[in-house]
This record gives C-alpha cells, sequence and structure tokens, in this order.
C-alpha cells in the first residue's frame, strides 16, 4: 500500500504571486453594443427590410408585393389619417373583453383543479378535448348563439385564451415544489389564500407563459375572425381594415395593416410581458 | 396561578413538562401501487427545551414521523399529542425546517420571508413583525442581508433563513428535517455549531431528524434510535453533547449506536 505512492515534501507558499495585473475591466464599447438584444434584433430588421426592399424592387409588381418604402409610407399615411389607429383600437378594446373573461374562467377552473380532485379531472379532460380546437371553427356557432356581434368574438377569444392559461398554470401548481406546499400549510394556509400567496407566485413562471400564449391566440384569433366576419358592426376591427383594403386593392396598405398586426404583437410581448417578467421572474431568480 | 399552587398529584407536576407526546404510532403511505408501513408502534416523548434526534438509516420512517408530528400525514394507529391536544391539521405551533433549499419562497425577500411567517400564522401584527424578523435575521448572522432575494444567497444562508424564520414564529417545538445534509461538510459543521449556540440563548424545543451518528450525537441530548423497513425503536439514549470513551464499556457513544443500528444487518448479511 505505502510503496505505491512516493512520498514528497511539503510545500508552503510564503508570499502570494501579485503580478497578475488588473482582476477586472470593463468591457469595450463595441463589446457592450453586442451585448445588447436590442441592437443585435434591430440589425437583423434593418436586414430583413432591405432584402425585402431589393426583391419587391425587382419584382416591379406592387400588387403582389409592394416595397418596403411603399408599404412605410402607406403605414404613415394611414397613421395620419386616424384609421388604422381607430381599427387597431377598437381590436385591442374586444380583445381586452375576451381575454379578461378567459382569465376569469381559467382562474375558476385551475382553482377548482388545485383543490379537488374532480377539478382536476375536470380541467385536464376539457382541457385535452378542446385546447386542439381552433377558435374560428367555433365562430360560425357562435354567431348562431349570440349574434353578429362583439358577443360572438367574445366567445372565440374565452375559448382561445382559457385553455392555453388553464393548462400552464395547472401544471405550474403541480410542479410547485413540496418544501414550499408544506411550508405553506404550515403557516396555516388554506383554501383560496393557498392558492393566492403560495401557488400562485411559485407558479408564475409557467402563469406567465400561459399568459403570454393565451395573448398569442386570442390575437391571432380576432385578427382572422374580423377577417372573415368583421363586417358585423360598422366600424370593424383591424382584421376588417385588411379585408376592406384588399378589396379596394390597395396592397401597401394591406401589409400596412399587417405591420399593424405585428407591431401590437411586439409592443405586448416586449412592453406588457417583458415588463412583468423583469419585475417578477428574473427578480426572484426563477429565470434568468 | 394561586389555584395550580395548591394540592397536585405526583404525575400533574411532571406532566407539563412533556411538549410532544407519541404514543404507538403506525405510519403507512400509499404509492401508486402499495401500502408502505413506514413506523410500526413507535413512541416517545419530548421534553421541554430538549433536542430530540430522530436516528436512523435510509428507510426507517424519521422523516415520515417528522412529518406526522407536521400535521401532514395522519397515523393509522397510536396517537400524536403536543402539550395534551391531538394534532390535526399543520400549524404554526410546529414549526418545520426542511432540508431543501427551496423551502424559502423565492419572490420575497429574507426579511419578507420571516414576516409572512410572522404574519401568517397570527403571531404578531406586520408591524411587530418587522422588528421581530430583524432580531432573528441577526441572530443567525444574517444582518445586512435582509433585502436579498434567495437565489442569491448560498446553501448555507439559505438554511439559516428557513432556521430564523423558524425560531421567530416562537413554535412549541421546532421539527427539522435533515436541515444541514445538503450543505457542504464545513458548512454543515458550522450551522450545527451554531444551533446549539442559539439553543444555548433560548432553549427552544427542537425535534432534529437525521442519519449522521455524528451528527446526532453533537446536536441532541437524547437521541431515538430506530431500526429500518418499518421504522421500529431500537433504543432511546441520553446524551451530554460529548463522546468521549464512556467508563463501563469502554466505547464511545457514537461507536454504541453504529454497533446498535448495523449489528443485526450485519448478522444478516454474514
Amino acid at each position: 500500500m505505502h510503496s505505491a505512492v512516493r512520498r514528497r515534501p511539503d510545500i508552503f507558499v510564503e508570499r502570494l504571486e501579485t503580478s497578475f495585473g488588473v482582476v477586472e475591466r470593463p468591457l469595450s464599447p463595441w463589446q457592450r453594443v453586442a451585448n445588447s438584444g436590442t441592437f443585435r434584433k434591430g440589425a437583423i430588421l434593418v436586414i430583413i427590410a432591405a432584402v425585402w426592399q431589393l426583391y419587391a424592387t425587382r419584382l416591379g409588381n406592387p400588387f403582389v408585393l409592394p416595397t418596403f418604402t411603399a408599404t412605410f409610407d402607406a403605414f404613415v399615411a394611414s397613421l395620419l389619417s386616424g384609421e388604422l389607429l381607430a381599427r387597431t383600437m377598437y381590436s385591442i378594446e374586444v380583445l381586452l373583453m375576451g381575454y379578461a373573461a378567459g382569465l376569469v374562467l381559467a382562474s375558476v377552473l385551475t382553482a377548482l383543479a388545485a383543490t379537488t380532485r374532480v377539478g382536476r379531472d375536470l380541467l385536464e379532460l376539457l382541457s385535452a378535448m378542446l385546447s386542439p380546437m381552433p377558435a374560428i371553427a367555433l365562430l360560425p356557432l357562435a354567431m348562431i348563439w349570440f349574434g353578429l356581434g362583439i358577443g360572438s368574438f367574445v366567445f372565440v377569444l374565452i375559448h382561445s385564451v382559457l385553455w392555453a392559461v388553464a393548462l400552464n398554470t395547472n401544471s405550474g401548481f403541480r410542479s410547485v415544489p413540496s418544501a414550499l406546499r408544506m411550508v405553506g400549510m404550515n403557516y396555516g394556509l388554506r383554501g383560496l389564500p393557498y392558492i393566492a400567496l403560495i401557488l400562485v407566485p411559485a407558479a408564475f413562471p409557467s402563469i406567465l407563459t400561459g399568459l403570454r400564449i393565451g395573448w398569442a391566440f386570442a390575437w391571432r384569433t380576432l385578427i382572422a375572425s374580423e377577417l372573415v366576419f368583421g363586417v358585423s358592426s360598422q366600424a370593424g376591427g383591424l382584421g376588417w381594415f385588411i379585408f376592406e383594403k384588399k378589396n379596394m386593392l390597395d396592397i401597401p396598405t394591406v401589409f400596412a395593416g399587417l405591420f399593424m398586426v405585428i407591431a401590437v404583437g411586439l409592443v405586448i410581448e416586449y412592453l406588457v410581458f417583458g415588463l412583468i417578467e423583469r419585475a417578477t421572474i428574473r427578480k426572484w431568480g426563477m429565470q434568468h | 396561578m394561586l389555584a395550580d399552587a395548591t394540592p397536585t398529584a405526583p404525575e400533574a407536576a411532571a406532566a407539563p413538562s412533556v411538549v410532544l407526546d407519541v404514543a404507538g404510532v403506525t405510519l403507512q403511505y400509499r404509492t401508486t401501487d402499495k401500502i408502505v408501513t413506514a413506523t410500526y408502534r413507535v413512541s416517545f416523548s419530548v421534553e421541554t427545551a430538549d433536542r430530540f434526534v430522530l436516528l436512523g438509516p435510509s428507510g426507517c420512517g424519521k422523516s415520515t414521523l417528522l412529518k406526522a408530528v407536521g400535521g401532514y400525514i395522519e397515523p393509522v394507529e397510536g396517537a400524536i399529542n403536543l402539550r395534551g391536544k391531538p394534532i390535526r391539521h399543520p400549524g404554526p405551533d410546529r414549526v418545520m425546517v426542511f432540508q431543501e433549499f427551496d423551502q424559502l419562497l423565492p419572490w420575497k425577500t429574507v426579511r419578507q420571508n420571516v414576516e409572512f411567517a410572522l404574519v401568517r400564522s397570527g403571531k404578531c401584527t406586520r408591524t411587530e413583525a418587522s422588528d421581530r424578523a430583524m432580531h432573528y435575521i441577526v441572530k443567525v448572522g444574517l444582518a445586512g442581508f435582509e433585502h436579498a432575494y434567495p437565489h442569491t444567497l448560498s446553501g448555507g444562508m439559505k438554511q439559516r433563513v428557513a432556521l430564523a424564520r423558524g425560531l421567530a414564529v416562537e413554535p412549541d417545538i421546532l421539527l427539522m428535517d435533515e436541515p444541514f445534509a445538503a450543505l457542504d461538510a464545513l458548512t454543515r459543521r458550522k450551522m450545527q455549531e451554531e444551533l446549539l449556540q442559539l439553543w444555548d440563548d433560548r432553549h427552544f424545543t427542537v425535534l432534529f431528524v437525521t442519519h449522521s451518528i455524528p451528527e446526532a450525537v453533537l446536536v441532541g441530548n437524547r437521541i431515538l434510535l430506530l431500526s429500518p423497513h418499518p421504522g421500529r425503536v431500537r433504543a432511546e439514549l441520553d446524551c451530554d453533547g460529548g463522546d468521549d470513551p464512556q467508563p463501563e464499556t469502554g466505547k464511545r457513544l457514537s461507536e454504541r449506536i453504529h454497533d446498535m443500528l448495523f449489528s443485526t444487518e450485519e448478522a444478516r448479511h454474514a
């Protein structure tokens, strides 16, 4: 045993090496700019716009693909006329109604699922059945039940929000660590206070994902529904705006409408959800 | 108070010092395909200011026993009484400290974690909670970290917060489920000593679960040895915190415990 290793003398370092220079040094301006996600993504956007412009100019057919600059001009023009903004606000208003109603229902379903076994079975069964159903497929039926008005839109919006939010919230609740659950119960929390003060914050990463997916589903459902059935009210939303402009063969403005669909999506994603994320799960170290 | 001073039976004089009484408790839990008996007819009593250790190898049901005392599991047989009252639900008169680092609420700062426990358990109002939380955070050596979120803390610091939270509530009994098992050896040693220092200061009652013989000998003043599959009481030993060879046998306490826990198994495997 002992002969297998060679004995060597101990080594002590009397004075530690100090000639290593700086321990830390600030990044160069270029390194800092390249670290900014906004900058990198902005650069990609500029490249896409440039490719679009080049291709559309070579194609030379504004009815198929207007140039980027023509689209941008149409976008500014319809913004300035106030029409595009009014249509967008109308759509967002309907969207918020449907989204809020969907969230209320999702809260009730998930609270039931978190507290009772029947509730959990119900939620799992319903969401397995209804989640894959495209919301737009329910619209004809909704029109019969609720008429040619906002009611029908709110109905299909609820459908598109509800399952995404409920499913994600439920899976978030179920992955809350058992130590955390037991801590909550230890301090006497039961029922709704337990859900509100322990489960919801602990499952917030999943809940936020659900809210994001639900929002995206709702937004595309609404635009698509308006495109198909948007004639219902005189005002009409953004989808109807796009449909109208297509009928008038005002293709650059159709693109401007699509621009707006994207712009609203970006604003909600980066401003609303991005800020919520930074103020909650990033700050709490639940996501990096 | 005067009424209490008038003639009392001898057992009544001894009884008030018993905080927790576990009598003939059998615990079972259900997995997806079977029912497992975790402990079988386990009895012991924890008295005021005890550092009572449940010690045994994995599978002896010590954690399950602690959860039953916590009120999370109902015994199928036997009774668990806290100050003479049966335990039915989890409650802030018995605070658990877990092994897992994720027992802290990640969305609250160190101080808010302690305040949350104080307010929710109804121990004090929001304004009182703030001072009391700070007092215990300083006690566990985390002054300056009160506004830190748990994810920025080391494992040892997180366990200190959990300990501060448990102590601040001032429960009848503190239930510690292998609280230092996930720590590195140096931090564990330090935390064990700090726990003893805190105990010297407040003389709180604690029920401590561990599978480490040295930890049991160091932390406990009374050690309950449990044998595995299912957990049954093998011995209940007094311990003065030292581990010197004992005059009558010439053996250290930790050696005796080791022999008792492993003698039957070695005989079986031989």
